[in-house]
């Protein structure tokens, strides 16, 4: 076991091929300690989802290395990339609940991923998320029923309650209000140092970059900064 | 039944839910399972009554009989004549205890402007009735009258209920072959794609009928055998008694089950019915490929969620299941009473031995449960190749 996570060495992507070939990622590098909290920024189509579904074993990696958890995902088998996805928690940019499912079956849904296991354990453990996140309120409402920041946290929920190692979130605070968007980047930092989760998150959101250990600029499909908390700030973000 | 069904998956059961939770969906999955259903029904029970028409007439002789036709013949009614003299020939054989000839013509009764149904007469001995179905003995006794028949209530374009009193005492007249007949009783038997309804008359009045046939030649020939005699055994015996290649002798289900086999695969009739079969069974998968493959692509940006989760194409095999077998158990049972009722109207209409068999039910269940599986595990391979990214 390492201190590293993540760890990306060259990393090239292209989407399309022919005429039509067109690459989103130039050459990343980046390596990512463990239990840190690292935020992605950029403009939009700078690469961030792009490298995020790289990096969380949701696209297949063409050029270059990533190194999971000190597992290869370069040329790696689809067998090797499931065994990955069980052991992150991704949070997608759209909720991406399913719809015939209450919010505590879409959490159970995370846990079902590993197995049969006792159901009456998956419902404790998926109503105590819920809880965490403010929806103990809403344990069998179906996806229909609940607001936009509702459903996030729901995914939120879902992506955090099989422990995971690492947690990507592809922008999971943009349907939340302020309160509750500080309040599950907070629980992420937590996990950090409390049980060691890496989370990876992208953000427009100034206030959260406090929280941050790291945060990483992305344009036009390269890294353009890479800052670390520690270090002292000279940007101040927004209009001066 | 949530609960039920996560105890009996092991997970949740995603498909039942899926389906429960779109009910116009559902509705039109069901239609189209069902539809699929009666079109394979429909196209079964045209064949199936092709087959039961050809086996009618058989029915009319008892079972465990020998029937003798002409080498050539390779159906009851269109075949040529033989000798007589086979008959006496067959007798010298020991275990054959009996025998009697059947004279077989078809006519047309004109009943009405423009409408006129054609008639397959039997001409059999009055006093025979122990070579054919049970229900006959008695009728064919009275046949011994001339110029009296037997006919059938079932006869399709004419108006029957006026023979529906027949009796010998007092017989109902009517004109066919330019004689005057009568009517001494009935008999139901019925038409089928070969003709429309089936006269019995006694040997005497068929050659009063048909002037051109004689007694010398019937159509065929049956042969009652010793009680436990092999049929199989003496009809080889038989045929080494006569001389090479002039008769066909066989137990009287082998004849039809082989005239069965020659209308459906060797007569134009019979080929387009086994045709129409082929047909409705390949829409019938198309439709629930249809059907399902519109499911997964519905559900595709949930799949390719729980895919990011790390759940195996297993997992997504067994949802598709679920919902195949869902919607093939539930939409089989409107399919089966939709083509039950196409059945009997059909029956009623044209006057075609249509009608369910618990064999063809049970095996279009199945057929359709197959069928579902098979295309949900098709259009879920689509899912199997993406890459989850690239599906939200
Ligand atoms: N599936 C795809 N096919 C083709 N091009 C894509 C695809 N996904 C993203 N891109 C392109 O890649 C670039 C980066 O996209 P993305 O990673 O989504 O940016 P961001 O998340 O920073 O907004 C964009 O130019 C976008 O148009
Ligand atoms: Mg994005």
């Amino acid at each position: 076991m390492t201190d590293t996570a993540i760890s990306v060495r060259g990393l090239n992507h292209f989407f399309g091929a022919g005429e039509a070939r067109k690459q989103a990622l130039f050459d990343v590098n980046i390596e990512v300690g463990r239990g840190s909290l690292t935020i992605l920024m950029g403009p939009s189509g700078s690469g961030k989802t792009t490298l995020l579904t790289l990096m969380g074993c949701l696209r297949e990696v063409h050029a270059g290395s990533v190194r999971l958890l000190d597992r290869e995902l370069f040329a790696s088998d689809e067998g090797t990339r499931i065994d990955m996805r069980r052991r992150l928690g991704f949070i997608f940019q759209a909720h991406n609940l399913h719809d015939s499912l209450t919010a505590r079956q879409n959490v159970m849904m995370g846990l079902q991923v590993h197995g049969r296991g006792d159901p009456a354990r998956h419902v404790q453990a998926a109503d105590h998320l819920l809880g965490l996140v403010g929806l103990g309120e809403r344990l069998t409402y179906l996806p229909g029923n609940l607001s936009g920041g509702q459903k996030q946290r729901v995914a939120i929920a879902r992506a955090l309650v099989s422990n995971p190692d690492i947690i990507f979130a592809d922008e999971p605070t943009a349907a939340l209000d302020k309160v509750s968007g500080m309040a599950a980047v907070r629980l992420f930092r937590d996990l950090g140092r409390t049980r060691g989760t890496t989370t990876v998150m992208v953000t427009h959101d100034p206030r959260i970059l406090d929280l941050a250990d790291r945060v990483v600029t992305l344009e036009d499909g390269r890294i353009v900064e890479d800052r670390r908390a520690s270090l002292p700030r000279n940007i101040t973000p927004g209009p001066a | 039944m949530t609960a039920f069904l996560a105890r009996l998956l092991g997970r949740l059961p995603i498909g039942y839910l899926q389906l429960m939770h779109n009910p116009g969906r559902l509705v039109a999955a069901l239609a189209g399972v069902a539809f699929a259903n009666v079109l394979v029904f429909v196209q079964l029970g045209l064949a199936g009554s092709m087959a039961e028409s050809v086996a009618i007439p058989y029915r009319l002789f008892q079972p465990d009989l020998l029937i003798l036709s002409p080498l050539e013949s390779e159906t009851l009614s269109d075949a040529s004549t033989l000798p007589r003299q086979r008959l006496f020939q067959a007798l010298v054989h020991p275990d054959v205890t009996g025998g009697t000839p059947i004279y077989m013509a078809r006519s047309t009764w004109l009943s009405g402007q423009d409408a006129s149904s054609s008639i397959q007469f039997f001409g059999l001995a009055p006093d025979a009735g122990e070579f054919f179905h049970d229900a006959l003995a008695g009728p064919l006794v009275s046949l011994s009258l001339s110029d009296t028949a037997l006919v059938d209530t079932l006869t399709r374009f004419v108006d029957m209920r006026s023979f529906a009193d027949a009796t010998p005492d007092a017989p109902v007249p009517f004109e066919m072959q330019g004689r005057q007949l009568g009517a001494v009783g009935t008999v139901s038997i019925g038409g089928g794609f070969g003709g429309d309804g089936v006269f019995l008359v006694s040997d005497q009045t068929f050659f009063h009928l048909f002037p051109g046939r004689s007694s010398a030649t019937p159509s065929h020939i049956l042969l009652a055998l010793a009680p436990g005699a092999d049929p199989g055994r003496v009809a080889d015996e038989l045929t080494r008694l006569y001389p090479p290649d002039t008769v066909r002798i066989r137990p009287v289900t082998t004849a039809m089950e082989a005239e069965v086999r020659y209308q459906m695969t060797e007569r134009p009739t019979g080929l387009i019915f086994a045709f129409g079969v082929a047909i409705g069974m390949v829409v019938g998968i198309v439709i629930a490929y249809q059907v399902l493959s519109a499911d997964v692509a519905d559900h595709l940006r949930e799949y390719a969620t729980f895919k990011a989760l790390g759940f195996r194409q297993g997992f997504f095999v067994g949802v598709i299941l679920e919902e195949a077998i869902i919607l093939a158990a539930i939409g089989f049972w409107p399919g089966l009473v939709f083509s039950q009722l196409f059945y009997q109207a059909l029956a009623y209409l044209t006057n075609i031995p249509i009608f369910m068999t618990p064999e063809r039910a049970v095996a279009v269940f199945v057929g359709t449960i197959l069928a579902c599986a098979l295309s949900g595990i098709l259009a879920m391979r689509k899912l199997a190749a993406a890459q989850p990214a690239d599906l939200f």
